[in-house]
């Protein structure tokens, strides 16, 4: 008896002294778990559905037809000409998006960064674009501003006498890409003014005083100062406008060789009912977006260690 | 610096100055002509070259809000506000307690949490779409605002907790292990010393959910219809007329606009600093 008893003695003791301990960590963390068990159960299983689909061959309209396929959907999504048409699109889109509306960003950034009359208001103006809601600001764009019959582009090209195009006919990715490069200027102007503003201005000051110019500070202070912001920008305006769907879906509808991927997605299970297709084209689109995450990832977490090695 | 150094700096920023407002007019030119096509009879707005100078009116409201025929935007303007406030209600409800667990009493390894929330935004909505159409389908909760309601929750949450840990690092822990030593639970701590000193930051919070919500298109579109359509697919309704409606068209994006553009032009800073996840301060 006194054999098995004191063994059984040690571990109630182990026992009554650890649980309190992990009891305590687990008292820590269980303000996160609804969070955590929410955003598992609503975004996590989903792909993992998906990812399952996509083994399938599953037309919805044919449901009874349904049957394991292996990686088939793959092979046909990836030898699929629209469908690499459609990544290219989205490559083009978003690269052509993101660093023109930085590069403007940034000049607007600037020209606000100096003191000037009436500079609130001008900072006013400027952000309006992004706060129109996306379907909005896409029929601006689609019937207000580029009809060729009453748009306001032809209604003043009018006034000197240029020609009249049929914009989103002529060029339509080009017309999506101006349409959201005005959307999103003002994004990469507020972050990048954010970041003009936290510079040490006694450094410039010094700079100045020993004689350097304007674009010997921009180029060897500001810039370098601004590098992080300038990487923020481009990563949270990569992640958005990779996923856009908006403005492809309303101004061309996919059409003229605009569609990009979500929207390829969007159609392909919307349109032709085609689940295990549109699942692979899908799982594609994450991986892509993956590459792009861990990237992204990597930068803002250099931005928070910084941050709290400061704190 | 010599006196003239100093003049032509001074000349020049003035014209500076006035390149900036050349710019700002003209990114706000489309709003602007938006604007003023809105009230506008059909006639004049349809014209080339634009006339800016036709008399005013506000047919193009009365017929957005159905007055002169055509459907009531009400109850999509309606479930936007349904939609919108829910689910920003459910993100701080969820993310206050997670952003308090990370910030203010980090467990060390659990900072990955904080990583995973984000990596969950860069999840394409299309990743999911199917099996969550496919679910809605089945459960019988297709054209169901409390569908997107949850959906919307899972899409700012993560944003949201990032937010706010960012802006309850900035409690002092002291008021924190004073409540707690005196005895005060979690919920009473979270809701009589956490939340009252962070509130901007849940503000900005709240107002950067709502916005997202209201501004969203692809669940809404796959997964609402006619009862349950919210303010942005009421607006894909306008993608194919053809010219006959367009000071109705404007009338309608400056409308469903109208709360984001006014939230955003009360809370500018706050705004960017939300946008970019707390990393810009």
């Amino acid at each position: 008896m006194t054999a098995t008893t004191a063994p059984l003695a040690t571990t109630a003791v182990r026992a009554a002294k650890q649980p309190p301990a992990r009891l305590r960590a687990w008292v820590t963390r269980a303000p996160l778990l609804p969070a955590l068990v929410f955003m598992i159960v609503v975004t996590q299983l989903p792909f993992v559905a998906t990812l399952v689909i996509s083994f399938f061959d599953w037309n919805a309209l044919y449901p009874k037809a349904r049957r394991f396929t292996g990686l088939a959907n793959y092979r046909q999504v990836l030898t699929d000409a629209d469908l690499r048409h459609s990544v290219w699109t989205t490559v083009l889109l978003t690269v052509a998006v993101v660093l023109a509306s930085l590069v403007l960003g940034l000049v607007l950034a600037l020209l606000l960064d100096r003191r000037f009359r009436g500079r609130g208001i001008v900072r006013t103006l400027l952000i309006a674009p992004f706060l129109v809601v996306p379907v909005a600001a896409a029929l601006l764009w689609k019937h207000v501003l580029y009809n060729p019959e009453y748009g306001l582009l032809n209604g003043l090209l009018h006034y000197v006498g240029g020609p009249q195009p049929d914009w989103i006919s002529n060029t339509p990715l080009l017309a999506v890409e101006a349409s959201l490069v005005w959307q999103w200027t003002p994004f990469m102007m507020l972050i990048l003014l954010a970041g003009l503003q936290s510079r040490d201005q006694q450094q410039i000051e010094a700079a100045r005083v020993d004689g350097a110019s304007d674009w010997q500070i921009f180029r060897h202070l500001t810039l370098p100062h601004l590098r992080r912001y300038l990487e923020l920008g481009a990563l949270l305006g990569s992640v958005y406008i990779v996923q856009n769907f908006d403005a492809v879906f309303t101004l061309t509808s996919g059409g003229l060789g605009t569609a990009n991927l979500p929207y390829t997605v969007y159609q392909s299970f919307y349109q032709a009912h085609e689940n295990g297709l549109a699942s692979a084209a899908g799982v594609l689109v994450v991986i892509g977006s993956i590459v792009i995450a861990t990237f992204a990832l990597r930068v803002v977490s250099s931005l928070f260690r910084e941050e709290v090695s400061r704190a | 610096m010599s006196a003239t150094a100093v003049r032509r700096r001074a000349r020049r920023g003035s014209g500076l100055g006035l390149v900036a407002w050349l710019a700002g007019v003209v990114f706000f030119l489309p709003v602007a002509w938006m604007a003023l096509t809105s009230f506008h009879s059909e006639a004049d707005a349809a014209t080339n070259p634009p006339s800016f100078t036709a008399s005013l009116t506000l047919d193009g409201y009365r017929e957005f809000f159905g007055t002169g025929g055509g459907a009531s935007p009400w109850p999509a303007l309606i479930n936007s506000t349904v939609a919108s406030v829910a689910s920003t209600v459910c993100v701080l409800l969820l993310a206050l307690p997670a952003a308090y667990a990370l910030s203010v009493r980090p467990v060390r390894k659990w900072t990955n949490v904080l990583f995973f929330f984000l990596s969950t935004k860069m999840l394409p909505a299309v990743a999911g779409l199917l099996p969550i159409y496919l679910f809605a389908k089945n459960a019988g909760m297709l054209d169901n605002i409390w569908l997107l309601v949850v959906l919307y929750t899972s899409m700012n949450l993560p944003i949201a907790v990032w937010m706010m840990q960012s802006f309850l690092a900035e409690v002092p822990v002291a008021v924190i292990e004073a409540a707690r030593v005196d005895g005060a639970s979690l919920p009473v701590i979270l809701a009589r010393v956490v939340a009252p000193i962070a509130l901007p930051g849940i503000a900005a919070t709240a107002l950067i959910c709502f916005i997202f919500s209201w501004n969203e298109l692809l669940f809404a579109r796959v997964l609402t219809g006619v009862v349950a359509g919210t303010a942005p697919v009421f607006l894909t309704g306008f993608i194919t007329s053809q010219g006959l409606f367009l000071a109705k068209v404007c009338a309608a994006s400056l409308v469903v606009s109208l709360p984001v553009l006014a939230a955003g032009f009360a809370a500018q800073d706050k705004l960017v600093q939300g946008l970019s996840l707390g990393a810009v301060k």
